[in-house]
């Protein structure tokens, strides 16, 4: 018996969570059935451990009892639908393999990249994805994820049903892809990651205070697959991505909860461990040549990082960085801040010239941040009217309410600009 | 991203779209309607609320007045040409899928079996968070 402190304890589990459904899809196949059982021993042992103190073999105890809890599922499975014919000459509840359930080391660090690579499967649309690899992956509940995602249970609930069904009909097996399919895969597996961070990042506040605060979790999961894939540059570039833009975090609203934009953030507030970090891997990373957009992005959150002034940023990087990025990734979004860097260094004229070639329908035509960017331009030109006009036009179009009030506020600060000479200084 | 679908009903039209007008079958053909349009909604992992409202008879108008009291009027705006007959919440990929629900909406089973084409308000819910 051991440590059972709760934080402990709960890391453990959710360390141990891929293995173990590692070894039951090892053994019996069955993904859907084995990620409930999991689960269901997961939830056991947090009780059980809690109350008694840790087992000598924890893996091996929620081995025994997510198989016991698979057994006695089938067997009701059977009970209830007198199939047991059937089932049996299907070869279901055959033993696989003759391996050893219970393997430690590589075979187990492999399951975790495996059940990665299967949840995140392009077969599997995003949302469905995002939520099975936070389960099956990631050891958080569905009423977890729901409440992460402000939905019901119910409806998250589906979507992980949906993402399993999806793995029972397109029989994706329980192998690490060949070594041809790997990038592409392990490309899927990234964007998701990614996207739990994005969902995380944009509405969290504060410090990590919750087990499912969504960009911690896709931290965690990325520093997990970095370990395991410690020479792929562009999972360290993801994973330094998440830690230098999250090293942001706390700056990133006002007491009020309001958007603070990088410019005006409080630079003192950013968390100097993280961004050590998120620099010393990304370093490595760009060392190694195979430079991906990932590492791109992750380079460009580094020299805004590294600037104790939001004046001393180095937009000429910046802009070489975006220049890069926009030759591999073909998204509007690259080239609408590609040209934000360009305005940075050659001045608004240049950015505004460089947006209108993005106003076309199918681009980014009517999207808020486009006329919220072009607001900007505006006003760097001292062109009030047209950056007021255009950021009431963004305001109306952006459906997050933060940022509908922050852009509120910059129109009411180009008012108070405008007035602030004529009240406080006598005319000469 | 979230979207509220609301469901127009004409207050003119009530008295004659009511149900108890209807025959059996049209009844049924427009409950089939919506209970198939709710569970794909829910198998796709996308309906996050649904609810029918009580219609004009039970609608009230609650006003706060100068003096502090409150007034309760019966019925909708007498100004209004239509009423919330009912609402959808979805957790959608994009504004298209959206309309693309409140299209099919739209078309439910009025009297006679034909589609009612009914005006579907949609609006995106605003989100608590940004991602400057």
């Amino acid at each position: 018996m051991g440590e059972s402190d709760p934080i402990t304890l709960e890391a453990l589990l959710r360390d141990l969570g891929p293995a173990v459904l590692g070894a039951l899809m090892r053994r019996f196949g069955d993904f859907a059935s084995a990620e409930d059982a999991v689960q269901e021993a997961l939830l056991s042992a947090a009780l059980q451990w809690r109350a008694d103190g840790l087992p000598d073999h924890p893996r091996g105890w929620l081995i025994q009892v997510a198989v016991r809890r698979l057994t006695d599922q089938w067997r009701s499975d059977l009970a209830r639908r007198e199939r047991e014919a059937v089932y049996f000459a299907e070869n279901r509840v055959v033993e696989k393999a003759p391996v050893p359930m219970d393997r430690a080391g590589e075979a187990a660090q492999d399951d975790m990249l495996i059940l990665l690579f299967m949840c995140c499967h392009p077969a599997i649309d995003s949302p469905s994805a995002i939520a099975l690899t936070l389960r099956a992956v990631g050891g958080l509940t569905t009423a977890e994820i729901a409440n992460a995602f402000l939905l019901p249970v119910a409806t998250m609930a589906q979507r992980i049903g949906r993402a399993k069904q999806k793995i029972k009909d397109s029989a994706i097996p329980f192998v690490l892809p060949n070594e041809k399919e790997k990038a592409e895969r392990l490309g899927s597996v990234l964007h998701v990651l990614y996207l739990i961070f994005n969902e995380g990042y944009a509405s969290s506040v504060g410090p990590h205070l919750q087990r499912s605060d969504l960009a911690w979790e896709a931290i965690r999961l990325a520093r997990e697959v970095h370990k395991l894939l410690p020479e792929n540059c562009e999972v360290a570039g993801l994973l330094a991505l998440m830690l230098l833009t999250d090293a942001r975090r706390k700056a990133r609203t006002g007491p009020e909860g309001e958007l603070v934009s990088l410019a005006d953030q409080d630079r003192s507030l950013w968390d100097q461990e993280l961004i050590a970090e998120g620099l010393a891997i990304i370093s490595a990373a760009l060392t190694k040549g195979a430079v991906g957009p990932f590492q791109l992005q992750a380079a460009i959150a580094a020299v805004h990082d590294e600037a104790a002034q939001a004046a001393d940023t180095d937009w000429p990087q910046i802009l070489a960085l975006y220049r890069l990025l926009k030759g591999m990734l073909d998204s509007p979004m690259v080239a609408l801040n590609h040209a934000i860097a360009a305005a940075m260094v050659h001045g608004p004229v240049v950015g505004l010239d460089l947006v209108a070639k993005l106003d076309l329908p199918g681009c980014l035509a009517g999207h808020y941040r486009l006329d919220a960017v072009r607001a900007h331009f505006h006003e760097m030109a001292n062109n009030d009217l047209l950056a007021k006009e255009h950021y009431l036009r963004a305001a109306a179009r952006t459906s997050s309410a933060p940022e509908r009030d922050y852009l509120h506020r910059r129109v009411s600060r180009l008012l108070i600009k405008r007035e602030k000479p004529e009240g406080r200084s006598p005319k000469r | 991203m979230k979207y509220i679908l609301l469901m127009q009903f004409q207050v003119a039209g009530w008295e004659g779209g009511n149900l108890t007008n209807w025959k059996p079958e049209e009844i049924k053909a427009n409950g089939d309607f919506l209970r198939s349009l709710n569970k794909d909604l829910a198998d796709a992992g996308e309906l996050v609320a649904v609810e029918g409202l009580g219609g004009p008879g039970q609608l009230k108008v609650v006003r706060a007045q100068a003096n502090g009291t409150i007034a309760i009027t019966d019925g909708p705006f007498p100004e209004a040409k239509e009423f919330l007959a009912g609402y959808w919440i979805v957790d959608v990929p994009s504004a298209e899928r959206a309309y693309e629900i409140a299209g099919r909406l739209s078309a439910i089973p009025g009297p006679g079996g034909k589609p009612s084409n009914l005006p579907i308000e949609v609006q995106p819910i605003m989100r608590h968070c940004g991602d400057l």
